[in-house]
């Protein structure tokens, strides 16, 4: 079985968010950016299944400006066997709607037939959490979303889900869309030589108009502005003084 | 113009709080019809015709619709959808299962979270885990969207909408359920939770978490981590809050040895109250907490679990 692996190049989580001074977006221009945390999560989950031998090859895709290509070499140092880039962008800025990388993913799928696909539950950019249920949707497949375990039996697959309140276990028919929640794994980090190794491994550069998909936006930023910020709190001086300010404040 | 408002059942119940709340939000764009949609969802949908504002009750009660499984709800919403410009519910971890795949049956986008209403094609949604709030006005014929509860006030009850009983979408029969593993502790779930008391790399161990644990008990709170604790071990990954982790917006939240990085603001900053134990003075929770109690949380925390009530 093949498992596809879209990843998304995103800022990296501990980098400050910067709304840019005219409102158009946050500032992405010379900012650490790496691989969304979940889609890493799913990266592990599918080198896992080769290495249980539940899967025979895993192949990582992403959509976006051309730098993408490092995001791919990272999934391919951890364990992918080959990637694809689908250069959608060409100002970093530019962000591909989940409906639009959907899309594509479906065309990517038709040539692939991967017989399960893993993605991040959402990117910590745009926290859409949308790509895996739209995919889903597009190829008519099973979904089973935020998973924390996966289990593959034949031609099912057991996924643990997280839900409000609990977990919720579900038997999925193959081939189906996995959104991987934080607790699936704890990713591995890639070692130098898996690294060395990465740089000779393929990655196939492709477009939106080689799928024949239009990425056009749907939905257009009006602006971007920075929350709300909190009004300064107060010190107090001991535990009796926290408890008779939090009643007043009517939070206890 | 008309809205479709998914409500928030769970094992035949309505969420009355959660379904409210959308209400709220969805009442300036139009008219709003509830599903109720379940295995049994009939009495659900008796309640949610009770919430003001709302002119009509959908309810499809068949056994593919229990379970929260995406694919036959999704189904049944698309088959309703040309009746409605709008397809809404709140932004649960059913709605966000189900919404998605609904919108891209449509072939329109998906506006999730959202935390306000600028006009019927225009909403402001927290991206970058609320470090940022954008507005986006969508050119897609339909609207479909989920709204972040913890903005908006419930809708109140009083309302006597009239209730009708539709049939279920075929089921694509695409997943089944097994089992549902609800949380072992009687704690609050975390998203949901009106107080949370979350503990960071600061309690130290694993063990000391317990004090944290015995605070939480105390209030009737669910007990949260930084992502520094988890990665410690000292607390499980399903607790984190923070970028990666959930993103929380209690009455009440209290941070206790946690320094307030970045990451983690973004999970929390949206708390009515918030409340900091350190004992570094410097440390950046105090910029955002209501109240800041510069101490040894190994004292502090047992004396205010003593304390309190």
């Amino acid at each position: 079985m093949k498992v596809l692996v879209p990843v998304k190049r995103v800022i990296d989580y501990n980098v400050k968010v910067r709304v840019k001074a005219d409102g158009s977006g946050v500032d992405l221009a010379n900012v650490k950016m790496s691989m969304n945390p979940f889609d890493e999560i799913a990266v592990e989950e599918a080198i896992r299944l080769k290495e249980a031998g539940k899967a025979d090859e895993v192949v990582a895709v992403s959509i976006g400006v051309k730098q993408s290509q490092e995001t791919l070499r990272t999934a391919l140092a951890m364990g992918a066997d080959r990637a694809i880039l689908i250069n959608a962008a060409d100002d970093v800025h530019t962000d591909i709607e989940p409906l639009a990388v959907a899309k594509l993913l479906a065309k990517v799928v038709e040539e692939e037939q991967p017989g399960l696909v893993i993605t991040g539950k959402q990117a910590i950019d745009n926290d859409m959490n949308a790509t895996g249920q739209m995919l889903s949707a597009i190829l008519g497949w099973s979904q089973a979303a935020f998973a924390s375990e996966i289990d593959i039996e034949g031609d099912s697959a057991k996924v643990t889900r997280e839900v409000d309140g609990g977990l919720q276990t579900i038997s999925v028919k193959m081939p189906a869309i996995v959104t991987a929640d934080l607790r699936l794994n704890e990713p591995r980090y890639a070692s130098l030589p898996n690294i060395m190794k990465a740089k000779k491994k393929p990655l196939d550069e492709k477009t939106p108009a080689d799928y024949g998909v239009d990425v056009t936006p749907r939905l257009e930023v009006v602006k971007t502005e920075e929350p709300a910020e909190r009004s300064a709190g107060i010190k107090v001086g001991s535990v009796d003084e926290l408890i008779e300010k939090l009643k007043e404040a009517g939070a206890v | 113009m008309s809205v479709l408002l998914l409500a928030e059942i769970t094992a035949g119940e309505l969420s009355l709080d959660a379904t409210a709340k959308a209400v709220s939000a969805a009442q300036s764009l139009g008219d709003v019809t509830i599903l109720a949609a379940g295995e049994t969802a009939a009495a659900a949908g008796d309640a949610a015709a009770k919430i003001d504002g709302v002119s009509k009750v959908l309810v499809a009660e068949d056994a593919s619709l229990g379970h929260r499984l995406a694919e036959p709800t999704a189904a049944l919403i698309a088959s309703l959808a040309s009746d409605y410009e709008h397809i809404v519910a709140p932004a649960t971890t059913d709605a966000k299962n189900i919404l998605p795949r609904v919108a891209a049956l449509l072939d329109v986008m998906i506006i999730s979270d959202a935390t306000a209403v600028v006009d019927g094609a225009t909403f402001e949604r927290p991206i970058y885990a609320g470090n940022a709030i954008q507005t986006v006005k969508s050119s897609d014929a339909k609207k479909v969207v989920t709204f972040r509860t913890a903005n908006f006030d419930a809708a109140g009850e009083g309302g006597t909408a009239a209730v009708e009983t539709i049939s279920a979408a075929d089921n694509p029969g695409l997943s089944e359920w097994v089992e549902d593993k609800v949380a072992e502790s009687d704690r609050p779930e975390l998203t949901s939770a009106g107080i949370v008391v979350s503990g960071g790399r600061g309690v130290g161990s694993e063990e000391d978490f317990a004090l944290i644990e015995k605070l939480a008990d105390k209030l009737g709170a669910a007990v949260g981590a930084s992502r520094a604790a988890v990665d410690s071990g000292y607390a499980a990954n399903d607790l984190q809050v923070g970028q990666t982790g959930k993103v929380v917006a209690p009455d009440l939240y209290v941070a206790v040895g946690i320094s307030g990085a970045i990451q983690h603001l973004a999970g929390m900053k949206d708390s009515k109250v918030i409340v900091a134990i350190n004992k570094d003075e410097e440390a950046p929770i105090f910029q955002v907490a209501d109240y800041g109690l510069v101490a040894d949380l190994f004292q502090a925390v047992p004396e205010l679990t003593d304390k309190l009530g």
